[in-house]
């Protein structure tokens, strides 16, 4: 059809529209990971903020030697790494809910690239700090 | 992308006023949406004033009163008055819900009235539900059961099987849940919405049916089940006092247990 002239272009019954493609077969792992991060947040942050105020006015040597310790490095990496996945995850729903059409895909794209390359950031900093803190001794 | 506002032959313009008859004491203004395919204009709110002395208690006498004495153009679903049937959902003073269930008293300052929101309209008070309907009928909303049947009987539930059903079995249909989800209206094309979870959890909770796994297999999906976000509007919403968004949490608990 070259004409313009208006035209029903979906003529599809509602149920074939309804079933659509079908069921995707995946979401239940998404939402219980945005669940199991968030309820892991909570004692990780907390630890976090509690860390950052015994650290207050710290200089630098003492902030690295704290860095250094394996419990220390552990909790921040773990801190990191779940705040980043629940930002994808957080995200990708932000994503599905606002963007439509064909910019849905390349957006969720971005989400998973940004996301995982700040992760990745956070990472290698703490890989970083320890480095520093085994250099000094 | 997101839409901020309203599509420009959707905006709504100023309508006529009716004004109550003379001597009329006790005078309520019913605002109410009008828009008709006939021609090609856009919606405009039309005002009615009339006297609450003449008419019953609910907001569906008051607009009953309307199109029979006042302006028989105004249209709008109805049938059975008494919150059974589920036809007069409808938007009143921003909130959906039955037109026959609502007291005129309850609301304060004008009555405003429109259809169910971000649905086509089919004329004035009438929004097309098909989608939602297709969205029932993908659920297979009856009982699937293998086993034969008992001969000359029914097949039988002990009492805290049939408890079960309880809060489920009560929703009639009216799609003011549905209708209010602001997830159901950025994704209805595939979100299955409220009313239409509640339905299925209604027969994944039956004792009596067999395709429980089959059920949820038809709901394992990022947006047929999980593009709930737990707004909660459906439960807040619903005329009958029911609570969807609890049915669509138990789903999601059924999914992590087999699969978690």
């Amino acid at each position: 059809m070259t004409d313009s002239a208006p035209h029903i272009e979906v003529m599809r019954s509602q149920l074939g529209r309804a079933r659509g493609l079908g069921a995707g077969g995946s979401g239940t792992g998404h939402w219980w990971a945005e669940r199991v991060t968030a309820a892991s947040l909570l004692p990780l942050s907390t630890w976090f903020i509690v860390q950052m105020f015994r650290l207050g006015g710290a200089d630098h040597a003492e902030v690295v030697k704290w860095g250094g310790k394996p419990v220390n490095a552990t909790m921040l990496t773990a801190l990191i790494i779940t705040t980043f996945y629940h930002a994808q995850l957080g995200l990708q729903v932000i994503v599905d809910d606002y963007v439509h059409g064909k910019a849905h895909l390349p957006t969720r794209i971005l989400v998973k690239l940004v996301t995982s390359l700040l992760g990745l950031l956070g990472v290698f900093a703490v890989i970083k700090l320890v480095a520093a803190g085994n250099r000094r001794s | 992308m997101v839409e901020l506002r309203l599509p420009r032959n959707s905006e709504i313009g100023k309508g006529k006023t009716y004004p109550a008859p003379a001597g009329a004491k006790n005078v309520r203004t019913f605002r109410v949406y009008r828009w008709t395919p006939d021609d090609d204009k856009n919606p405009v709110v039309d005002s009615y004033e009339v006297d609450l002395d003449t008419i019953g208690p609910m907001v569906l006498d008051a607009i009953i009163h309307i199109k029979n004495d006042v302006d028989p153009t105004l249209t709008f679903r109805r049938s059975c008055r008494e919150g059974i049937c589920g036809s007069c959902a409808m938007n009143i003073d921003g909130e959906n819900t039955l037109a026959c269930l609502k007291p005129i008293k309850d609301i304060k300052g004008d009555v405003r009235i429109y259809p169910l929101p971000h649905m086509p309209i089919v004329k004035d008070l009438v929004s097309n539900l098909d989608g939602a309907y297709a969205q029932l009928r993908a659920i297979n909303p009856w009982l699937q059961s293998d086993s034969a049947p008992p001969p000359d009987a029914e097949r039988k539930q002990s009492i805290e099987e049939r408890a079960k059903l309880d809060g489920m079995w009560e929703c009639i249909l009216c799609f003011c849940c549905t209708t209010s989800c602001p997830s159901y209206w950025w994704n209805g094309d595939k979100y299955l919405g409220p009313a239409v979870l509640l339905a299925a959890y209604r027969w994944i909770a039956d004792s009596r049916d067999e395709h429980t796994g089959d059920r949820l297999d038809g709901l394992e999906d990022t947006f047929k089940l999980y593009a709930c976000r737990t707004i909660m509007n459906c439960t807040q919403t619903c005329p009958k006092g029911l609570n969807p968004a609890k049915a669509i949490g138990r789903i999601k608990e059924l999914q992590i247990e087999r699969k978690v």
